[in-house]
């Protein structure tokens, strides 16, 4: 017992002393180069839904073909190895949008292609993406029950 | 006569020689600190292979070849091999291994390996149970992040403490007789864990690991920190080397005049590698390429090497374990 | 015009969220992302981000909080128009398009590309 508070004391100590001499984020440049990076992919999102309703669509089949834009352009600049050098420096910026959705699935169905086409990219497609779908799934279940059962 | 020193290190009797290195590299450390230091840098990080495993393996292959040519000796001359590197099942290793096809030992001591290897091997020599050892350890920075961390083309931003995982292989040739640096004594660490989570925060994590087998070894040789010309630990980055000198310190011991951490050798400020160096190769390549030639030349006379190595894998950290550290020294004197 | 500025701005604004949340708490990336979007959806769920999107457009539905969005607000017009069967088919009905794009485009690229590191 005593023992074990000991060790946990020990490394509380430590932890706070890791705490010290580790260095900071730098925190005002990353949260410029997320809100303009971020902001940037929105409204080029903009955009693309101006046009799509242009064409006709409705609001939300636009908003639907606009995200598919954004995905279609975030999974080619994956490919060409270039989202992960914008990754580095917008931080949330590029992870938040829907970008960054498709990036989460196009980098490890890339990476892991060398494992083969079952087990590689048809395995390993949603490795990190997996959660945001699952969770997502769960929360609309969740709220659509207590929907139906209130209304 | 006995060989053991005090609680957990060796003396040893016919201290092995260190007859040849050699080292590869990837392009961002043949730009870095060292650059004209290595054998050989790569053009890029794949090398025209299949994959990032595969150019590893081949890395850690040229290695040994490099290392058997200079010291003008065969494969055939050398007894045994004891290598390996950061991959599930040392798959880097085991394949370079069978190209090699000479009696092997595979080591995992994560970062800590070439310290590792160093020291079996030495025993091995010193006990008569061989005439040449060939070591080696490598490590590759892609295939690490696609294990450990993330796919290589995800857009992630790394924290300012986390370190970069080198690309590359050294490796070295220990012989029972020849000229060149001596390894007199070792010691063996225990695993320490003061309770870090974040596998981005390896140099501390591994810091108290690397401070209780300096002070073991202190301890069971009686020599003093300034016994030696430096002490070097393997890659515990700008944060883990201060937390070393502190910890330290703590014990009334100043190491502050002669020590350097060998992951801050490794790259320039303007590369961008954070807070230094990781993976086998740091201690690796730094060791192989430039502590050695110190050595050997004189510039350098007494040096002790502790390879430092966080061993946590990444389904420890999902179940959200702490990280097991191990430090093991080795004192190279001429 | 005022729609595009205020794609930027709220689309900035919920990135900065989430860079605040990865740098000063112990939140990785993937924690953010799954807390966004299930955010969006209880918002959705509440009424909430309905009239964002109708105030920034993109800049509401394009963040992760938009997709959660998308899944709750499928799920309630699916069960207001066919009933209990919606709990189940509104959601995914409702992002088809985005997911399908994701796998299709994800798959081409990495048969076309190799990963550089």
């Amino acid at each position: 017992m005593a023992g074990n508070q000991k060790q946990e004391k020990s490394e509380e100590q430590y932890q706070k002393k890791v705490d010290q001499v580790t260095p900071k984020p730098p925190l005002l440049k990353n949260l410029l180069w997320a809100f303009v990076v971020g902001g940037l992919i929105c409204t080029l999102g903009q955009f693309i839904l101006n046009y799509f309703v242009d064409l006709g669509l409705s609001k939300k089949d636009a908003a639907g073909a606009a995200g598919a834009v954004l995905i279609f352009l975030s999974a080619f600049f994956t490919g060409l190895g270039v989202y992960d050098e914008l990754g580095k420096r917008a931080g949330a910026g590029s992870i938040v949008p829907i970008t960054g959705f498709a990036n989460s699935i196009v980098a490890p169905a890339m990476e892991f292609k060398r494992e083969g086409y079952v087990f590689g990219i048809g395995a390993k497609m949603f490795v990190i993406a997996g959660p945001v779908l699952v969770y997502g799934m769960l929360t609309a279940f969740i709220i659509g029950l207590l929907h139906w059962l209130l209304h | 006569m006995k060989k053991k020193l005090g609680s957990q290190s060796i003396r040893f009797e016919q201290p092995p020689i260190i007859t040849s290195t050699a080292t590869i590299v990837g392009p961002m450390e043949g730009e870095g600190l060292l650059a004209n230091f290595f054998d050989y840098v790569m053009a890029d990080n794949i090398n025209n292979y299949a994959s990032w495993e595969k150019c590893e393996s081949y890395m850690i292959e040229w290695a040994i070849r490099k290392a058997v040519e200079k010291d003008n000796s065969t494969l055939e001359n050398v007894d045994y091999i004891l290598a390996g590197d950061l991959l599930n099942q040392l798959m880097a290793t085991h394949f370079a291994m069978r190209s090699l096809g000479r009696p092997f030992l595979g080591l995992y001591g994560a970062c800590s390996t070439l310290a590792e290897s160093m020291l079996i091997g030495s025993t091995l020599l010193d006990g008569g149970f061989a005439e040449k050892i060939a070591i080696a350890v490598s490590s590759h920075h892609d295939a690490a992040e696609r294990q450990y961390r993330f796919p290589t083309e995800m857009g992630v931003q790394r924290p300012p403490i986390s370190q970069w995982t080198v690309t590359g292989s050294g490796s070295a040739i220990l012989s029972a007789m020849g000229e060149g640096p001596r390894v007199t004594t070792a010691t063996v660490g225990r695993v320490i864990d003061l309770g870090i989570k974040d596998p981005n925060v390896m140099g501390p994590a591994m810091a108290p690991a690397a401070a209780d087998t300096l002070l073991c070894h202190l301890n069971d040789t009686g020599r003093t920190p300034d016994y030696y010309d430096m002490i070097y630990t393997g890659d515990l980055g700008k944060v883990g080397k201060q937390l070393v000198i502190d910890l330290m310190q703590e014990k009334g011991i100043n190491v502050s005049a002669n020590y350097e951490d060998c992951g801050c050798m490794v790259y320039r400020e303007e590369q961008d590698a954070h807070s230094g160096a990781s993976g086998c190769a740091s201690s690796g390549i730094v060791f192989a390429s430039y502590l050695y030639p110190l050595l050997k030349k004189g510039d350098l006379k007494k040096i002790l090497l502790i390879g430092t190595g966080s061993l946590h894998s990444p389904t420890s950290y999902q179940q959200k374990e702490s990280i097991p550290c191990i430090a093991h020294a080795v004192s190279i004197e001429q | 015009m005022q729609i595009f500025v205020m794609a930027f701005v709220i689309g900035g604004l919920i990135c900065v969220i989430g860079q605040l949340l990865m740098d000063l708490t112990s939140l990785t990336p993937a924690h953010v992302l799954v807390l966004f979007v299930v955010l969006g959806g209880v918002l959705s769920g509440l009424g909430l981000y309905q009239p964002l999107v109708d105030l920034a457009g993109a800049g509401a539905s394009v963040p992760l909080p938009g997709f959660g969005h998308a899944l709750v607000s499928g799920t309630i017009e699916e069960i207001d128009k066919v009933g209990f069967l919606g709990v189940f088919s509104g959601a995914l009905k409702a992002t088809a398009v985005g997911i399908m794009a994701a796998v299709i485009f994800g798959f081409t690229m990495a048969l076309l590309f190799n990963p550089k590191g």
